[in-house]
């Protein structure tokens, strides 16, 4: 099996936890986002040199995990494959900042390094807190609370169509990488020449087959209104939820735990 | 009962790189008939399936389904009447779980919740798939996706079913209790196939295609022994006809 094909299970895979049924999966998905958001814009908002401040926020995400009962390998292979965009983006933070800011003993380093590290833990936290919404409540319930949450209906079916096809335009690449393999046998994989057509021919097909899926769905009676089944009311539960863990990122913002505990260990200064 | 009959009227059709696929093509389909549609690849096929459901507007010509001429405006009435099933099931099962799938069209109707669980759980269960509900479609077998597409049209309660290819990648179990399944229903049925055999079991009419014509349209029996018109139309008597090829030998 090809490694795009194994990736392409493990989407697969993150689908069908949102059919679980644990209690986390029970929780609103307007609660889940929410929350979601608010720790998203928490972790963004901490200064561009915080590391200690951030290792409290992990608490969210391996509790999520526990809780909905999430394996692990298929939501880290996840968060590995966007792990090198991340590195380009703050991958010269170490050349531009040269500035010392920590010394150990001859050794200093730099606040470009600092400032890459921070980078690095805020976009784990990130990745995986959105990977955790997907797998514990699925694109289209998460489409549904968009829409509850007033989101303009348009971008809401934007999204579930994006997602849809995503799986229309992988499955056909990976037949056509497939059928590509059978028949190389120097086995140096695709040649710049042949990625031209291999694109081409992509591109029409999936045109195709989205055209097709387009259609079936007209057939049966689609208007451009998306009609979703689970309907969920909120209950107490779910602002609990919500109110809780916001109150939990608020108070990691303002305190710096992580160095309050430390103090609490070593004695004060 | 009018509105389960199907006229079309000098159907033609011409795709914008100005191929012509169908031309001239008249025949009326009555309540309750069973009409397959067959021919050699190319023969026209799937695009007049498409001009039943309004996928395809007529070049030239009229379709009318039941007491509605096919128009934009009685568009959505006719899907409402004609269910179709297309001939990939993965092109038609686009929804996350099965279940989900087939109340994709009674949502789409405007019903209350509890009148689509309903229906979908009795779709499921007339194509045998109840158990299946919760499975995405994606991991299911060829003939397990065959019966939950089946199930997303009947969970619209269609007058019509437009089947294309129904048999196409089954194995012969699940070919089998395929045309069981399409026995035991009272639809009017239109069925574009290459298995001629199926043809044998369940239409009792056959419509010949040609090139974008029609050049037969009578009883299956006569059709399958008229053995000039099948090599015409690239096709071959069914094996059910052929008789056994041991016995012959001897």
């Amino acid at each position: 099996m090809s490694k795009m094909e194994s990736y392409w299970l493990d989407l697969k895979q993150l689908d069908e936890m949102a059919g679980n049924r644990t209690v986390l999966h029970r929780i609103h998905p307007c609660a889940k986002l929410l929350t979601t958001v608010i720790f998203l814009t928490v972790v963004a908002s901490f200064s561009k040199y915080e590391i200690s401040g951030l290792f409290p926020m992990f608490f969210y995400p391996i509790f999520l995990i526990i809780l909905g009962e999430l394996p692990l390998g298929p939501i880290s292979n996840r968060v590995l494959l966007a792990l090198p965009f991340v590195i380009f983006i703050g991958i010269f933070n170490p050349l531009l900042d040269q500035n010392p800011v920590v010394q150990f003993g001859p050794f200093f380093i730099s606040g470009g390094w600092i400032s890459f590290l921070s980078i690095l833990l805020r976009f784990l936290l990130a990745v995986t807190a959105a990977l955790i919404l997907v797998a514990t409540c699925g694109i289209d319930a998460i489409g549904m609370a968009l829409l509850q949450l007033k989101v303009p209906k348009v971008f809401v079916i934007q999204l579930l169509f994006m997602y849809r096809y995503l799986y229309v335009l992988l499955e056909e690449f990976i037949r056509t990488i497939r059928a590509h393999s059978l028949r190389s046998f120097q086995g140096e994989g695709i040649r710049p020449r042949v990625w031209g057509s291999l694109l081409g021919q992509l591109l029409l097909r999936t045109i195709d087959r989205a055209q097709r899926i387009y259609q079936a769905m007209l057939c049966r009676g689609f208007d451009g209104e998306i009609r979703l089944i689970r309907q969920k009311k909120l209950v107490g539960m779910d602002i609990v939820y919500f109110l809780g863990w916001s109150a939990f990122f608020i108070i990691i913002r303002l305190v710096n735990v992580t160095q309050w505990l430390g103090t609490l260990l070593i004695g004060g200064y | 009962m009018s509105h389960h009959i199907i006229e079309i009227n000098n159907l033609e059709y011409i795709y914008p790189d100005k191929t012509k696929a169908l031309s001239g093509l008249s025949f009326r389909i009555l309540h309750g008939e069973s009409v397959a549609i067959v021919g050699a690849n190319g023969a026209g096929k799937s695009t007049l399936l498409s001009h039943l459901i309004g996928i395809l507007v007529p070049t030239a010509g009229t379709v009318r389904i039941g007491d509605y001429p096919l128009t934009k405006q009685t568009l959505p009435h006719i899907r409402r009447t004609v269910g179709m099933v297309f001939q990939n099931p993965d092109d038609q099962l686009f929804m996350p779980t099965v279940f989900e799938d087939v109340a994709f069209g009674p949502l789409n109707l405007g019903l209350p919740l509890p009148e689509v669980e309903k229906r979908v759980m009795s779709a499921l269960e007339t194509v045998g798939a109840a158990h299946l509900r919760e499975r995405p479609p994606y991991k299911l077998s060829g003939g397990q996706k065959r019966s939950v597409a089946i199930a997303s049209v009947l969970s619209m309660l269609p007058d019509i079913l437009v089947l294309d290819e129904p048999t196409a990648g089954l194995d012969a179990k699940a070919r089998r209790q395929l045309i069981m399944l399409l026995k035991s229903f009272t639809h009017t049925k239109i069925i574009a196939t290459h298995d001629l055999d199926l043809v044998l079991d369940l239409c009792e009419r056959t419509i010949v295609l040609s090139d974008g014509a029609i050049i037969a349209d009578r009883p299956t029996l006569q059709i399958f022994s008229d053995e000039g018109l099948l090599a015409q139309a690239h096709l071959e008597k069914p094996i059910g006809m052929q008789g056994c090829p041991i016995c012959s030998i001897k």
